[in-house]
Formats: C-alpha cells, structure tokens, sequence
C-alpha cells in the first residue's frame, strides 16, 4: 500500500455522516444476504435429512396385499375356538406343534427339529435312534445342544409353514393413507391383466402391515420374506460394537494421553500425529481390505478361535465377528485419538502444574486430575466415531459378513451378519417386500445409532456436571 | 560436587520425616554463624529457552523460615528463577538450566535427582488459583494420598482439617467440604492452593504472584497468612507488587533486564538485600530507579 497524502487529516480519512449512513445500509444489506443464504443452507440440509426418513418410514408401513393358503381364521375355528376372538397367536405352544406336524412334510420337519428342537424330553419329527446317530457324529447339528424353542418362534414357523401368508404386492405408507383404493384398483387390474397366475382374486385380502414390528426386530433373516428378520444382524451389529470398543477405546485413548501428555516435540511425533490425521481420512473400503489381508488371512488361526480350542475350532475361516470387530476398531481409532487429543489438550494446563507441583508423577496428574475432566470429550468423540464404524458396510463385506445366516452369533468366533449388510442384501433382490424390509432394518438402524448418540450427550452431561 | 547418591538419600529422609524448625535449628545450630546457610541456593544459575538466554547468572540464598521475594519489571525472568527453584521449568520442553540449584546443600539438578522428589519438598502455588475440578476434601487429601500418606479416614480428615487450618480457611469451609472447590471465591480459591500445597508437609513454599488475581481484601488475607506460614515454612514470592514484597518479606531480590551484545533481553540480578535496606537504601542505581518508579 502506498503512503496516502501525509498532509490530509486522519478526519476526512473517515466517511463524512451522509456517507456513513449510505455505507451502513449497504452493510446491513450484505448481512441480510448472508445472513439468509445461512438459512438457505440450514433448510437444504433438514429437507435433505426429512427425505431420508421420509423415504424409509414411506417403506416401513403400508398396505400390503395377501394371499393365505391356508386362512388363519379357519385353522382357529378347526382346533375349536372362536375366530372373532382367538387369533392363531394365542394358541397353546402344543397346538402350533399339532398343527406343523399335520401340514409340514416330514422331511421339512427333521430339518426345522436339527435346527432346534421343539420340546426338551422328546422329538416331534426325528426318531430317537436316529436323532442318536446324528447328534454323535462328527458335526452335530445346533439342535443337538441348543435348547428348545419358544411360543414366537415356533409361531412364525407356523406363520411361514402352515399358513404360507404370501404377500403378493405391497404398497407404500403415503399412498395408503391418501388412496387405499388406488391399490386395490391396481391390483385387480393386475389380476386382469395376468400378473398374478397362481391365485384368483377372490383369495386376495388387503391389510396393514408394519414390515417393522417387534416381530421383525425378534426373527432371524429368512428368505421367505413375510417371516424374516433382523435378529441375527441386530446381534451381530451388537457384537461387532462391543468389540469395535473394547479395542479402539483403551488403545486410542492411551495413544491420545502418550501424544498430548507426554510426547516432546521431535520430527517423528510431528509425522506419527500427521499421519494419525490421514489415517482418519483414508476410505474404509480399504480398511477392509487391511482387515482381509491380516486378521482374515495371516490372524486366522486367532481370529476363527483355532488357538483358543484344542479340537474343531468355532469357526472354518477367519471371517468372525473378531475379524470384523478389529477391523472396524482400526477404523475407528483414528477418530478417537483424536477427538481424545483434543478433549486432552482441552484441559488447562494449570491443572497439569498443580498436579506436578504437588509431587505427583506425571501419570498420576494424568489419571486422577486430567482424564477425569477430560473424559466427557474422550466419551463424546468416541461413540460418535463408534456410531459410525456401525454403519460401515464396505469393510465388513471385504472381511465376509455372512449374507444368508439364520443361527445367532454364538460368540466372537462365530460367523456373522450385520444390519448394513442386511440392508445391503434386501436391497438387491428384486421382490418389492425385501425393499421394504430393508427399509424395516434402516429404521432399526437408525434407532441403533441415535441411542449410541443419546448414550453420548447423556454421558457427556452427567460428567460434566460431575466435574464443576 | 555432590554425588547422587547422598542426594536421594537426603531427598527421602525429608520426605518420610519432614522436619520442623526446631527440629532443623537443632540439626544445624553451628552453620547459622554470619547468614544462615539458605535453605536454597542457585550458584551461577542460567536459565535458556531453547537459544533464548531467559536469565543469566543468578547466585541467590534463600533464608530459611523467611519470606523471600523476588521483584522486578515485566520480563526480567523472576517467575523463570522461581520456576527454576523445584524443577517446574522442566515441563518446558525447550527449557534448560545451567548452574547448581542446591537444596539444603544437595543440587537438585544433579543427574538422578527426580523431580518429583523435589516438587515434593518444594511446593508451588501460581499466579491464578488452580483448584482441581474436585470438592475441597479431596482437593486436599489427593496430594497427601499420591505422596503415599497411608492414614485412614479420620487420619485423612484430620489432615484435611490442620491443612484448611494453616491456610485459615478452616472456618469458612468446615461445613462444605464435599463442596466443589470452584464453588468458592477468587480469594478462598487461592487459600485452598495453599492448603493443597502445605498438606503434602513441604519444606519451601514457592508462590509466583499468588495475589495478582484477587483482589486487594483477599491479598490481605494471603499476606497475613503468608506471615503466619513463615513459623513452619521458607516462602519464597515473585510478585509484581513492591508495597506487598516491602510488607512481607526479609530479603527481596530485584532483577532488571539488559539487552546484550545481540540484542537479546536477559534477566539479571541486580540486587538482594535484606527488604528495608532494598527500600530505604539501595546500592544499585537500577534497584532506586525501579523502586521509585522511575520505570518499570
């Protein structure tokens, strides 16, 4: 900048009053501007979000039609009750067992009791010698130890075996509550028109149906889609958690209180904290692949559980639940190191000189002064980083999540399937009710997710209050 | 020199058995012949900060059970010296003394001297008050506990108790000792540090511009208090405030800075004297000018 005239006053530097007033209008124009461009860019981002669950909650209710090969109704009224007020879901754990073995073929039925078995002191389908033999070969199947299995279950299998509810068309949530009619209309039109062959119209009844129930959160993945599931993914994103914490806490945290409280600057603490930074950034497809590469292949004997059993280990390959938890903990702890550095550095560091100068060693100032105020950052970073990896589909289908299980996760040497990849499966099959249903486990999903955030801000509060 | 050795034993046996005055009048009644022999000392002390030269050749003894303070303007490294005192400046990581240190005769600075022992001994309180986020009781019984006091709980209370007393806060917060010790004022904050600092038995109670933050009714009280300490305790104070240095201690040290060769500003000692002869009488023409307010 040049020097202005030295001679002029520093006053007429300024804007004379009626100068003043035309700038300040201008100003007070500019900040309107922006202040309602903010807005703009505030509504985009809710508009964006209430589509999102617009778009899930539209495919998580709705009119559905449904064709019944065998009415429920009348299965009540043949064992005796009254249709109008009995439904097949308060009938006796012995009925539903009568009425499978009546309708199920026998093969089917030695299938379902391997898988588990329906009472504790005899066998419904399988003959005892038989149910002998098989359970002392070399691979028993689960029905051999697992226990028996309870009112729910055995009701959906009579939902899935005997009734054979098949939903032949759904409709969407929105459209349901405007025009019912519309979607009867089109389905006869459908009838009409040939689309439905193996069934006349006559047989069609419309009802609603929410695709997420308690019902839905309970049963394990099926193929058949009136009667899956999410339970297998449900404990299966439970477990993953579990483990994705258990390894990325204690040693991102520790890491965190090594560069903050300890680490002089040098060259290589600058490069290890650059790196820590890039780490967070890099794409967790190829955490997945990292994930492949060692616990999968080179830790297999760890991660299928081979090391921990002297004989047939839980697990054939190394794509447990371990694996995936590791892998995930690794993506993860990028993300609590640092959002720990930052709620480490946060804490004043005449905290730090108060502790020293008591003659505390630095380990000691660290955990019993600094820590403390420091943790509701440490817990906050953390879940929220931990929320995300729940979320991560890519690594998890590189390590082999499972995408047909039905038994649940027996431990962390088991194989398993998550809610993304459920999501992810449901999603590429053509029938319209797997679209639904993935819609069913995104809301679970999501609700997965704002609880681990609400544990977040709740955990957060309650040690900052503890801490004033 | 000396050899660690008989450092750390020195360290330890104050540390397990802290003495009082009468205890240490005893234990060294034929050295006290002209001055006392302090019971720190810095010979030829040089503090840098990385290339920086912070203060430069200090040799100063501080008395035992007195109030030693250290004066000077903005700058001058006096906060630098008093850090330097309990190793507090090695938190620094570009910091470096040169020099001796001795406590009672021992370098502190001497390879396998920890810190922590030193810190121990000779305790600090800072310029802002710097309770810990805990209620009052644990404010102080966390120092005692650390350094390995193994009393059980009315031992711990009685501790407790005769800290809050010797810093004279007892009677303000006998009745709220679960209570945060941010809960308290400016002023109680400060007596609380203090509390803190005396419950871990120190020997030296070093205070850098403890009364800068409060105001002038709470000086008061951590002056008089100060006074009080001197029965049981050497202080020594940085403060910015000539009137309180003239009210509290024995000898003050004045430090000024001078621009060198390079045009770096280094602290320097100009002048310790016992504190009336500094205020009445200086020998230095830098120590009048700042005293009456020439500059600085």
């Amino acid at each position: 900048m040049s020097v202005q005239a030295p001679e002029r006053e520093r006053q007429e530097l300024f804007p004379n009053k009626t100068e003043y007033q035309g700038l300040l209008s201008r100003r007070t124009r500019r900040a309107r501007l922006f202040q309602a461009g903010c807005l703009l860019a505030l509504t985009i981002a809710v508009l964006a979000l209430a589509t999102l669950l617009y778009t899930i909650i539209n495919d998580s209710f709705g009119l559905v039609a449904i064709v019944n090969q065998n009415d429920p109704a009348a299965i009540v009224s043949d064992l005796g009750y009254d249709s109008e007020t009995t439904g097949l879901a308060d009938i006796s754990y012995d009925e539903m067992v009568g009425l499978l073995e009546a309708d199920v073929s026998s093969g089917v039925g030695r299938r379902l009791e391997r898988d588990q078995r329906f009472y504790e002191d005899r066998l419904v389908f399988e003959d005892d010698a038989t149910w002998a033999e098989i359970c002392s070969s070399d691979t028993p199947p689960t029905g051999c130890t697992a226990g028996p299995r309870d009112q729910a279950n055995v009701y959906s299998l009579v939902v899935e075996r005997v009734v054979v509810a098949d939903i032949i068309a759904t409709n969407q949530l929105v459209p349901s509550l405007l025009d019912p009619q519309g979607f009867e209309s089109e389905i006869a039109t459908g009838f009409e028109a040939g689309r439905f062959p193996d069934y006349t119209i006559e047989q069609v009844h419309f009802e609603w149906r929410a695709w997420f129930n308690p019902t839905f959160l309970n049963t394990p993945q099926s193929s058949t889609p009136e009667v899956a599931g999410i339970r297998t993914a449900i404990l299966g994103s439970a477990w993953l958690v579990l483990i994705t914490i258990l390894f990325a806490v204690p040693v991102g945290v520790a890491a965190a209180i090594y560069l903050v409280e300890y680490a002089k600057p040098s060259r290589l603490n600058d490069f290890i904290q650059t790196n820590i930074n890039n780490l967070a950034g890099v794409p967790s497809i190829i955490y997945g692949m990292l994930g492949l590469a060692i616990f999968v292949r080179v830790l297999e004997p760890f991660t299928s559980g081979a090391i921990f059993t002297a004989g047939v280990p839980p697990s054939d390959n190394g794509r447990t639940i371990v694996a995936a938890g590791l892998t995930l903990g690794l993506l993860t702890l990028p993300v609590v190191i640092i959002s720990s550095q930052e709620a480490l550095k946060a804490v004043p560091d005449s905290l730090r000189h108060a502790g020293l100068a008591l003659g505390a060693t630095r380990w000691q100032t660290v955990r019993s002064q600094i820590l403390p105020v420091a943790l509701p950052g440490v817990l906050t970073g953390t879940i929220l980083a931990v929320a995300r990896a729940v979320g991560e589909t890519a690594p998890l289908i590189l390590v082999g999540a499972a995408s047909f299980i039905t038994t649940d996760p027996s431990g962390p040497f088991s194989k398993f399937t998550a809610l993304p990849i459920q999501i992810f499966q449901w999603t590429s099959f053509p029938q319209e009710e797997f679209h639904n249903l993935a819609a069913s486990a995104s809301v679970a999903l999501l609700l997965l997710l704002l609880t681990l955030n609400a544990a977040a801000v709740i955990l957060r509060n309650r040690y900052s209050r503890r801490a004033e | 020199m000396t050899n660690e050795t008989s450092t750390e034993s020195r360290l330890n046996e104050m540390i397990e058995e802290p003495m009082t005055s009468e205890q240490e009048n005893q234990a060294e009644p034929e050295t006290r012949v002209v001055r006392p022999p302090g019971v720190i000392e810095t010979k030829n002390m040089y503090v840098f900060y990385g290339d920086f030269m912070a203060v430069a050749d200090v040799s100063l003894n501080f008395g035992k059970n007195e109030i030693s303070a250290l004066i000077g303007p903005s700058g001058c490294g006096k906060s630098t010296v008093l850090r330097s005192l309990n190793r507090m400046n090695d938190l620094v990581a570009s910091a470096r003394t040169e020099g001796e240190v001795h406590y009672h005769g021992e370098n502190i600075y001497a390879e396998g001297v920890d810190p922590v022992e030193v810190r121990r001994t000779i305790g600090m309180v800072f310029q802002k008050p710097n309770p810990f986020p805990k209620s009052i009781f644990d404010n102080i019984a966390w120092g005692a506990k650390i350094n390995g006091f193994r009393g059980n709980k009315s031992e711990t209370e009685g501790l407790v108790q005769e800290a809050l007393e010797g810093a004279a806060l007892w009677d303000e917060v006998k009745d709220k000792l679960a209570d945060s010790g941010y809960s308290l004022s400016g002023g109680q904050q400060q007596r609380l540090c203090i509390a803190r600092a005396i419950a871990t038995k120190p020997d030296v109670i070093l205070m850098d511009e403890p009364c800068s933050a409060l105001d002038p009714i709470a000086t008061l009280r951590i002056e008089e208090l100060m006074l009080e300490l001197k029965e049981n305790y050497s202080i020594i104070i940085v403060t910015h405030n000539m009137q309180q240095a003239a009210r509290v201690s024995d000898r003050t040290a004045f430090f000024n800075v001078k621009l060198n060769d390079t045009g770096m500003r280094t602290g320097r000692l100009v002048e310790y004297s016992p504190t009336d002869q500094l205020f009445t009488s200086p020998t230095e023409k830098d120590t009048e000018d700042y005293i009456t307010g020439r500059f600085g």
